[in-house]
């Protein structure tokens, strides 16, 4: 809310300085969001008196002028097509700092002749555009004063930003009150006096089904419409309002002084007498901002005998509203419940200063009060008649007790504040405070927002100063610190390092996407769909990371940068219940490897990505040895290229593979890509032990033998069932089986491969002979030909 | 007179024969070829009488439709068995051993989001608090009413919330506009003495250079017997210090209002931002970091604790806005855009893990 020191200074008495009442303001929850100081700006620049205006002796644009200033007479060279003897200019000293180029001026010869000084237009002190001439002050101003004072620039305005509990204030006269609780001088607020109307007002007041608590009103009858006092259009004008009339500036001033709405009807267009009642459906106003509103049964409207007149403390209606030919004018007082007016300002989309105020709250005694004001400010203005008051309702009762023990203060802020401070606070805030321990505390009318005796403490310690609390060391919980984190917390974090230590680059992509996309994944559902996306491109939950990090590929390809290593660790969304959120590790390798001189480029394929989710897997200490593979990956995956990692038949630990070419193209990716994902959450935890050690390691002082095998099998046989097979030969010996090769074509029949395994024989308690090795050879080929079908190759 | 059925039976045949595109194409040509028999026969709708084109008329351009869409369905048939053929012929054998991808670990980084969370939590986790977390979808409740923001309180209109299409009973989820939610969840399932922190992503509708719909907030909750205004002073206070690794932090608490929290206060620290990057302990700056208050009794009570017994504090700050204040990022959008020369630039190595025994950062 904007206004300017003199109207605060009109409500509150105060010695203090603009810079102290700000730090006060911002301290108290009033926070100062800017200030506009001319007169600061502006200091530097005094009224001149151009006594003589000579040409310049080498220069015909120039003049040599002599200038009466503060500081005597100075010879000043000005190019100025207007500087002539006679006239009263906006003067800079040598020193002085020029606000639109920030330079300083110096004294100087211009072309032989010294100049002294400066005459400034009115863009070099950006006070406008002007560049034709210097400005010319009026005559009557006098040498040496600050400019800003004889343009009237000298009262800063200030704006603060109103906390949505702060109805109050949003009034000039409620933030002086709360400067003068916190100790900056004392608030003059003139009382209202009571108007007593001559006649009955012709227009009678209703309220219908309850749709208002309060609505009063009058009729001034005879007025004379015309500007508004200058004081008032300037007033209006600083805080960025345009003067309108003087029955229309009324309003605008007392929603601004007193945060008390209003609405001025021209008397002579309304029919018969106002009803505050609920609007029909698809009733249709035009409100003052010329636009065609349709509203609907739960929206409060002020209406005449013939139709809607204005939407209840939203805005007023076009056709009645007051005109420069409006002589009966009807003053509306009212109070609508805050919800309905916000609601109907919401479903309408029109935010208006009445709106604002009525929604925050506004005060209930001081609706007739408002409306006497009103009425001594018009009948000032323009003259005319006031009737008596014709009112409908009541004033709701506001009236709270709250039982309050001034302890309450320091236990919940740790201020220790003697009793007495406490009590002089709440009284200065406007409250009431009845009885002994506890005491009993009434908040004034204009402070719906407190309710408990926590919000006194609130305002207690606002008012003392939150700077004030002394700061006290939160007692620690154990000597030495535990564990902030569970171990499926570290998991996250966790995960984030052990693949950032393979090389992949960490990305944080956005949780929503396009709806296309999440199609493509398994998601795109109607109920994963944001109802408010911020746009088309952001409008579905994703049901998977991948297509965030496929789509970040993509944009790093289209500005050259390959191959894109990334992964995520962050939420996918498989619907909207609480556990519908699992972390998933996700990452992906876009692109072949950089060209190196040593070897040919990498593409990154399917046992690239297995291997990024094997050695994340393992990393968080999750049982790769009893992991299998499938070959049941989703859609997005190359079927023939992608796989499962499974704990039992159901529980997916992780996905890898190539991912499937339509769903590359679908998304624009051209580059080879290889992706993983990693389930945080499936990886089972570690069972709790009673203490840390480790399993005892056995090592064996006997030689391990490696014997080689290679088995013709046919195409469809998986390598990792003959792997399985073979390491299944001989329980004790085996201790390893690995593939290292696999080959078909010339010399292995067509449908077959060449499957080469090496097993490692690790004995425990002798040396193996020949035989025994080739016995356990024989177990091997033997289990291997019986799970597979596989012979020894010859 | 050409038997239209007759002729269709015959083109259809010779489309769906087609093996490949090259015999696709030899069968299109022939029917729909400049000089194919469907054109020919279009061809001669001019020569006809008036009334004999109004029948003739429809029932040849039905014929070139279908035998069109014959032959664009057995294109779609053609690329997807393509593409079938080419995906079967490109299976392999996915149980044989991984193959690492020959990387750089050098290369990896760290985005700054998770590195200020683990520098966070890394100071909080010393000072007593526990990792807590809540869903990112959450219940309106959660977000709003438990915390004291009834349905068209103004507060509402302050949070540009995201909503979800409703649910079949009429409820709506919201995107978490905080993650002030977790207090709630948190107090529902356990009891005091509580000490959380709930780093996590939010959402607020607005995009511009330091907002943007998604963003990262950390809250913090302690609620007991007797912790009060002082020790959140405090928290705030060591926290600053310790985060910006600075020997000193002044800092400026502001009463303000939020409906979960009371009293409230909104916290600047003192800093000099007259050069290129913010400096802090020093200069004439004020910038605001975060929100803060003591838990407002209602919320306590809405979560089925005794506000008469239960107190503490909560606060909320955003982790992006740390890391742009600690670090010197410029723009928010970019944290979420993933370029690659971001990352590498604003990325941390793995190496920097944050621990207060050996500095948070290097």
């Amino acid at each position: 809310m904007k206004f300017t020191l003199s109207w605060l200074k009109q409500h509150l008495v105060t010695e203090a300085s603009l810079d102290e009442i700000l730090t006060v303001l911002t301290r108290i929850g009033l926070e100062v969001e800017s200030v506009e100081d001319k007169a600061a700006d502006l200091k530097a620049f005094t009224v001149g008196y151009v006594r003589e205006a000579v040409q310049h002796p080498n220069a015909d644009k120039l003049r040599v002028c002599q200038v009466e200033t503060a500081g005597g007479n100075v010879e000043v060279v000005c190019g100025a097509p207007n500087a002539r003897a006679g006239i009263k200019v906006a003067f800079a000293a040598v020193g002085s700092v020029i606000p639109a180029t920030g330079l300083e001026l110096k004294a100087g010869a211009i072309r032989g002749v010294v100049s002294n000084g400066m005459l400034c237009s009115s863009r070099e002190l950006k006070l406008g555009d002007d560049h034709d001439g210097i400005m010319e002050l009026p005559a009557d101003a006098v040498v040496g004063a600050p400019i800003a004072d004889v343009l009237g620039l000298g009262d800063p305005v200030i704006d603060i930003s109103i906390t949505p509990n702060r109805g109050d204030c949003n009034g000039v006269a409620g933030v002086a009150r709360d400067l003068a609780a916190a100790g900056l001088g004392h608030i003059v607020t003139p009382e209202v006096a009571e108007i007593t109307g001559t006649f009955p007002s012709p227009i009678k007041t209703a309220i219908a089904d309850n749709a208002a608590p309060l609505f009063e009103g009058r009729l001034i009858r005879g007025v004379k419409n015309g500007p508004s006092p200058a004081w008032v259009q300037n007033r209006l004008r600083a805080v960025g309002l345009r003067p309108i009339s003087a029955l229309v500036d009324v309003t605008n001033l007392l929603s601004l002084d007193r945060a008390r709405p209003l609405h001025v009807f021209d008397a002579d267009t309304l029919t018969g007498n106002l009803t505050a009642r609920f609007a029909k459906e698809g009733e249709v106003l035009v409100a003052l901002d010329s636009k065609t509103y349709t509203l609907d049964t739960e929206t409060v409207v002020i209406a005449d005998d013939a139709a809607a007149r204005g939407i209840a403390g939203v805005m007023g209606g076009l056709e009645t509203g007051c005109t420069e030919k409006t002589v009966n004018v009807f003053v509306e007082a009212a109070l609508f419940e805050p919800i309905r007016v916000a609601a109907a300002g919401r479903k309408l989309s029109i935010n208006s200063d009445a709106r604002y105020r009525y929604e925050r709250g506004v005060d209930p005694e001081f609706n007739r009060k408002g409306l006497d004001l009103a009425t001594a400010l018009i009948l000032e203005w323009c003259g005319g008649e006031a009737s008596e008051v014709v009112s409908a309702g009541a004033i709701p009762a506001w009236r709270r007790e709250i039982k309050f023990d001034p302890a309450l203060v320091l236990k919940l802020s740790g201020v220790d504040l003697p009793v007495a401070d406490v009590l002089c606070i709440l009284g200065d805030l406007g409250c009431t405070v009845t009885g002994a321990f506890p005491f009993t505390v009434t908040p004034p009318s204009w402070r719906p927002d407190i309710h408990g005796a926590a919000d006194l403490v609130e305002e207690v310690t606002r008012i003392h100063g939150l700077d004030n609390i002394p700061s006290t060391a939160l007692p620690r919980v154990n000597a030495v610190t535990k564990p902030g984190l569970t171990l499926a917390q570290r998991r996250a974090r966790e995960a984030r390092r052990s693949l950032a230590g393979r090389g992949l680059v960490e990305a944080v992509t956005n949780s929503f996407i396009p709806r296309a996309h999440a199609a493509l994944f398994g998601g795109g559902d109607e109920s994963m769909q944001l109802a408010n996306p911020i746009s088309a491109e952001l409008d579905a939950m994703r049901p998977n990371v991948l297509p965030s990090l496929i789509a970040a590929a993509s944009r790093n390809a289209a500005r050259g940068l390959v191959p894109s290593h990334l992964f995520e660790v962050g939420p996918a969304f498989a619907g909207t219940g609480d556990a519908d959120q699992p972390t998933v590790a996700t990452g992906l390798r876009a692109g072949t490897s950089a060209r190196q001189w040593r070897g040919a480029a990498f593409a990154p394929d399917v046992f690239a990505a297995k291997a990024d989710a094997l050695a994340l897997i393992e990393s968080l200490g999750g049982p790769v040895g009893n992991l299998t593979v499938w070959t049941d990956a989703p859609s997005w995956y190359h079927p023939g290229r992608s796989g499962q990692l499974k704990l039992g038949p159901k529980t997916v630990v992780a996905r890898f593979g190539e991912l499937h070419p339509a769903v590359l193209e679908a998304m624009d990716l051209k580059a080879p890509t290889a992706a993983f994902e990693v389930f945080l959450d499936a990886i089972p935890l570690p069972k709790a032990k009673p203490t840390k050690t480790k399993a005892a390691l056995v090592l064996s002082d006997y030689p391990a033998v490696e014997r080689d095998f290679a088995f013709l099998v046919a195409d469809r046989v998986a390598a990792g069932d003959v792997v399985k097979a073979a390491a299944g030969a001989d329980k004790v010996l085996i201790a390893g089986v690995d593939v290292f090769d696999v080959y078909a074509g010339k010399g292995v029949a067509e449908g077959h491969k060449s499957l080469a395994i090496a097993v490692r024989l690790q004995p425990k308690d002798r040396t193996l002979t020949d035989a025994e090795i080739d016995v356990v050879g024989q177990k091997i080929v033997a289990a291997v030909t019986k799970a597979t079908g596989g012979t020894l190759r010859a | 007179m050409t038997d239209i059925p007759l002729l269709e039976t015959e083109l259809l045949g010779r489309i769906a024969a087609a093996e490949d595109d090259a015999a696709l194409e030899a069968a299109r040509v022939h029917a729909l070829g400049k000089k194919g028999v469907v054109s020919e026969l279009l061809k001669t709708l001019g020569a006809l009488s008036p009334d004999e084109r109004k029948t003739s008329g429809p029932a040849f351009n039905a014929l070139r439709d279908r035998v069109a869409g014959a032959i664009a369905d057995k294109k779609a048939g053609l690329a997807a068995a393509a593409l079938q053929y080419r995906l079967e012929t490109e299976r392999v054998d996915v149980t044989l051993p991984a193959v690492p991808f020959p990387f750089d670990p050098g290369a990896g980084r760290i985005h700054p989001v998770s590195q200020v969370t683990d520098e966070l939590i890394a100071i909080f986790a010393d000072m007593g608090f526990n990792l807590a977390e809540g869903p990112d979808i959450e219940r309106d409740d959660y977000n709003f009413t438990m915390l004291n923001i009834p349905p068209e309180h103004p507060a509402r209109q302050m949070h540009d919330t995201f909503y979800l299409t409703a649910r079949e009973d009429g409820s709506r989820p919201v995107l978490r506009t905080h993650t002030s939610p977790v207090q709630i969840r948190t107090m529902l399932t356990q009891k005091p003495p509580i000490r959380i922190i709930v780093p996590g992503r939010t959402y607020r509708s607005d995009s511009d250079q330091t907002h943007t719909p998604m963003f990262h907030q950390i809250e913090g909750l302690v609620i007991d017997e007797s912790t009060h205004m002082g020790h959140l002073k405090w928290v705030l206070e060591e926290f600053c210090k310790a985060f910006f690794e600075v020997p000193n932090v002044k800092m400026r608490f502001r009463a303000s209002h939020f409906p979960f929290t009371e009293p409230s206060a909104e916290v600047d620290i003192q800093c000099d931002r007259s050069g290129d990057v913010v400096k802090f302990g020093e200069g004439s700056d004020w910038l605001e970091i975060l929100g803060c208050g003591m838990v407002h009794p209602k919320v306590i009570a809405n979560c089925g604790l005794d506000p008469e017994k239960y107190q503490g504090f909560a606060f909320g700050c955003g982790i992006d806005r740390l890391a742009m204040l600690k670090y010197g990022l410029p723009d928010l959008r970019a944290f979420f855009d993933s370029d690659l020369r971001w990352l590498k630039h604003y990325g941390f190595s793995v190496l920097e893990q944050p621990s207060l025994a050996t500095g948070l950062t290097r």
